[in-house]
C-alpha cells in the first residue's frame, strides 16, 4: 500500500453567512407563523388560521412530493399530474359514498375505515394509472420538454373527460363522515376535526418519505438519481426502473392528495386536478427542483400565505401565491432547497 | 491481441451532428494500465463513453470478455464489473462520502477489509466520511470519485483524467491509489493529459487523433521516444 503524502486534510465547512443561507428556508414557516399572529391580533382567529393554512399545506405536500421527484429524476415536465388527483378523488369518494352506512355511522372505527378503503381505492387506481401514463404518453417523450408538456396536457384532458363519461358531467358533493365534522375548542379556537387529521396524516407522510429517501437504499437511489442520473446507472442500478417506481408512488401520493382534498372541499370536480396544478407547480418551483423538503416547506408557505392574506386582505388572496412565488424566485431562483439546477 | 479483457472493432459514434469516434481499433490487456493518449477532443472521453453505454455506437464492437457490449445499458455494462471513473468525478454532492460509497457497493454492502483498503490509500475519506461530498475539495472530490470505483471487485476500470486540476501532493496520492490498483491485477484504461503519471503507471499506450486510434505499443517506447512524441501528439513528454 502506497503511504498518502504527508498533509492533513482538512474540511472548509460552511462560514456562518452560508449557514445562515442553508438555515433561512428552515425559517421562513415559523417567521410567517409568528407574522400572521402579529398582523391578525387575535389568538383564536390566529390559531384557526394556521391549523386550516398547515391542513391545506399538508395536503398540497402530499399532491406535489411525487411531481418534484419525477421532475429530478428523469427531467420530465408532467402536466398530466393533476388528472391524478381528480381520479383519486373520484374513486375516494365514490367508495366513501358507497359505505355511506359506514361513513355515517357514530363511531370512528367505522368512519376511519371507510375512509381508509377510499384512500387504498383511490391510491390503487392511480398507481395502475400512473403506470400506463408513463408507459403510454411519458416513455416516448423522454428528454423532449415542449413535446412533454403537450402530450401531458394532452393526457389530462383526456382523463378529465373520461371523468366526465364514468361519473357524469356534474360535480358529487358529500358530506365528510360523522367523526370528521365539527370542530374542536382549543385556547378559544375552532379547529376542525378534519383539518387536525390532514395535519397530523401529511407530517406522519413527509416523516415516513424522509425516512425511506435517507435510510433505505432505495432512498439513497433516489437521491443520487435526482443529482446525476448517469452516474447512478453507471454504478449498475436501472434507473428508469427506479423512475417508473417513482413515477407510479407519486401518482398514487397524488390520488391521495385527492381524496383528501374531495373530503376538505366536500365536492369534487373532474376539473379540481388541473386547478390545483397551479398550487402544485408554484409548490415544486418554490421548493427547489427535486427536493421533497423544499416541497414541504413551499407547501405550507403557500397553505399558510393563502389563508393568512384571506383573512387579512380578501381581494390579495388570489394573487398571495404568485407573489409569493415572485419573492422566493428574487430570492433564490432555483428555489429555496434545489437538488436539481433548473436548466 | 490473445488475452485482452476489452476489444473495440471499428467503433463509430456520433453526438449530434459530429462523427467523434471514427472508427476505433483498441485492445485492453488483461491486467494492465493502458494509457489513452492525444490531444484535447480527439475522442478520449468520447471513447469511454461508448465502453460504458452512455453513449451509444454507430458501427462496430466492444467486447468485454468475448461478449459484445456495444449495444448493452449502462447499468448491465457496470454489473458486468466495469468501475467508471468520468472526466467531472460524477459525484452526488448532496450525499454524504459514506452514502456515496454505500451506493458504488452495487450488489451488497461494503466489505470491511476492501474499505480499510480504500482509507489506506485515501486517508481523507476516513476523516471525512460523514460529511457531504459537496463540502470537499477538489482533490478530495476525485479520491472519492476513485475510491466509488474500487468499493466493489471489478473486470475493468475506466478512470478519465483522474490528476486533471489537482495539487501535486493530491496528483501522488491519485497515482499511489492506482499503482495499488495495478499491483493487485486489475485491468485499467486509463485517460490522462499528466505525462509523468502516464509513464509511472501505464504499460501500455494508444494515442488517438481524429476519432480514431493512430499508434499503439508499450507505454515504455512512447516515454522514450521524443519525436514519436511529437509527431503524434504534437509535445514531448520530456518537456510537458
Amino acid at each position: 500500500m502506497t503511504a498518502a503524502p504527508d498533509h492533513a486534510p482538512t474540511l472548509s465547512g460552511p462560514g456562518l453567512k452560508d449557514r445562515l443561507g442553508q438555515a433561512a428556508p428552515l425559517l421562513l414557516v415559523p417567521v410567517l407563523v409568528v407574522l400572521g399572529y402579529l398582523s391578525i391580533g387575535s389568538t383564536s382567529s390566529w390559531l384557526t388560521l394556521t391549523v386550516s393554512g398547515l391542513a391545506m399545506g399538508m395536503m398540497i405536500f402530499i399532491m406535489a412530493s411525487g411531481l418534484t421527484l419525477v421532475f429530478g429524476l428523469m427531467d420530465v415536465i408532467n402536466f398530466g399530474h393533476g388528472a391524478f388527483i381528480s381520479v383519486g378523488a373520484f374513486v375516494g369518494i365514490s367508495v366513501v359514498l358507497a359505505l355511506s352506512g359506514w361513513a355515517g355511522a357514530p363511531s370512528l372505527a367505522l368512519n376511519l375505515g371507510a375512509i381508509a378503503l377510499a384512500v387504498i381505492a383511490a391510491m390503487a387506481v392511480t398507481a395502475v394509472l400512473g403506470w400506463a401514463f408513463e408507459r403510454v404518453i411519458v416513455r416516448p417523450v423522454y428528454g423532449a420538454h415542449l413535446k412533454q408538456i403537450l402530450v401531458t396536457v394532452g393526457g389530462l384532458i383526456v382523463i378529465e373527460q373520461l371523468i366526465h363519461v364514468i361519473w357524469g358531467p356534474d360535480e358529487i358533493f358529500l358530506t365528510r363522515p360523522e367523526s370528521l365534522k365539527g370542530a374542536i375548542t382549543f385556547a378559544g379556537a375552532a379547529l376542525e376535526r378534519y383539518r387536525i387529521l390532514a395535519v397530523v396524516f401529511g407530517l406522519a407522510l413527509f416523516l415516513a418519505m424522509r425516512l425511506v429517501l435517507r435510510r433505505t437504499k432505495i432512498g439513497l437511489i433516489v437521491r443520487a438519481g435526482v443529482q446525476n442520473g448517469e452516474m447512478v446507472e453507471a454504478l449498475g442500478y436501472r434507473l428508469r426502473l427506479v423512475f417508473v417506481g417513482v413515477f407510479v408512488a407519486g401518482s398514487a401520493l397524488a390520488g391521495l392528495g385527492g381524496v383528501m382534498w374531495g373530503l376538505y372541499q366536500e365536492v369534487v370536480t373532474a376539473g379540481m386536478g388541473e386547478e390545483m396544478m397551479i398550487l402544485v407547480f408554484i409548490v415544486v418551483i418554490i421548493g427547489g427542483l427535486g427536493s421533497v423538503e423544499g416541497a414541504f416547506i413551499g407547501a405550507l408557505l403557500v397553505g399558510l400565505l393563502q389563508n393568512y392574506v384571506a383573512f387579512l386582505a380578501p381581494k390579495l388572496a388570489l394573487v398571495s401565491n404568485i407573489g409569493l412565488l415572485t419573492l422566493i424566485l428574487l430570492w433564490r431562483p432555483q428555489g429555496m432547497m434545489p437538488v436539481v439546477k433548473a436548466k | 491481441m490473445s488475452d485482452a479483457i476489452l476489444s473495440l472493432r471499428g467503433v463509430k459514434t456520433d453526438i449530434a451532428q459530429y462523427h467523434i469516434l471514427q472508427g476505433v481499433d483498441l485492445d485492453v490487456p488483461r491486467g494492465q494500465v493502458t494509457m489513452l493518449l492525444g490531444r484535447n477532443g480527439v475522442g478520449k472521453t468520447t471513447t469511454l463513453r461508448t465502453i460504458m453505454g452512455h453513449w451509444r455506437a454507430r458501427a462496430g464492437t466492444i467486447r468485454l470478455d468475448g461478449d459484445d457490449i456495444a449495444q448493452a445499458p449502462t447499468p448491465a455494462i457496470a454489473r458486468r464489473g466495469v468501475g467508471y471513473v468520468p472526466e467531472n468525478m460524477g459525484i452526488f454532492s448532496d450525499l454524504t462520502v459514506e452514502e456515496n460509497m454505500t451506493l458504488a457497493a452495487a450488489s451488497g454492502p461494503l466489505e470491511r477489509e476492501r474499505l480499510e483498503w480504500i482509507f489506506g490509500a485515501f486517508p481523507a475519506l476516513r476523516t471525512f466520511w460523514r460529511s457531504e461530498a459537496g463540502n470537499l475539495s477538489g482533490g478530495q472530490k476525485q479520491m472519492l470519485s476513485i475510491a466509488r470505483a474500487m468499493a466493489e471487485e471489478r473486470k475493468l476500470y475506466l478512470i478519465d483524467e483522474p490528476t486533471k486540476g489537482l495539487a501535486p501532493a493530491i496528483v501522488s496520492t491519485m497515482a499511489g491509489a492506482l499503482r495499488d490498483l495495478k499491483r493487485r491485477g486489475a485491468s485499467i484504461l486509463l485517460v490522462e493529459q499528466n505525462f509523468s503519471v502516464a509513464r509511472a503507471l501505464g504499460d501500455r499506450a494508444a494515442v488517438m487523433d481524429d476519432g480514431r486510434i493512430v499508434w499503439t505499443g508499450e507505454m515504455a517506447e512512447l516515454a522514450g521516444d521524443a519525436a514519436l512524441q511529437e509527431r503524434l501528439m504534437g509535445l514531448s513528454m520530456e518537456t510537458a
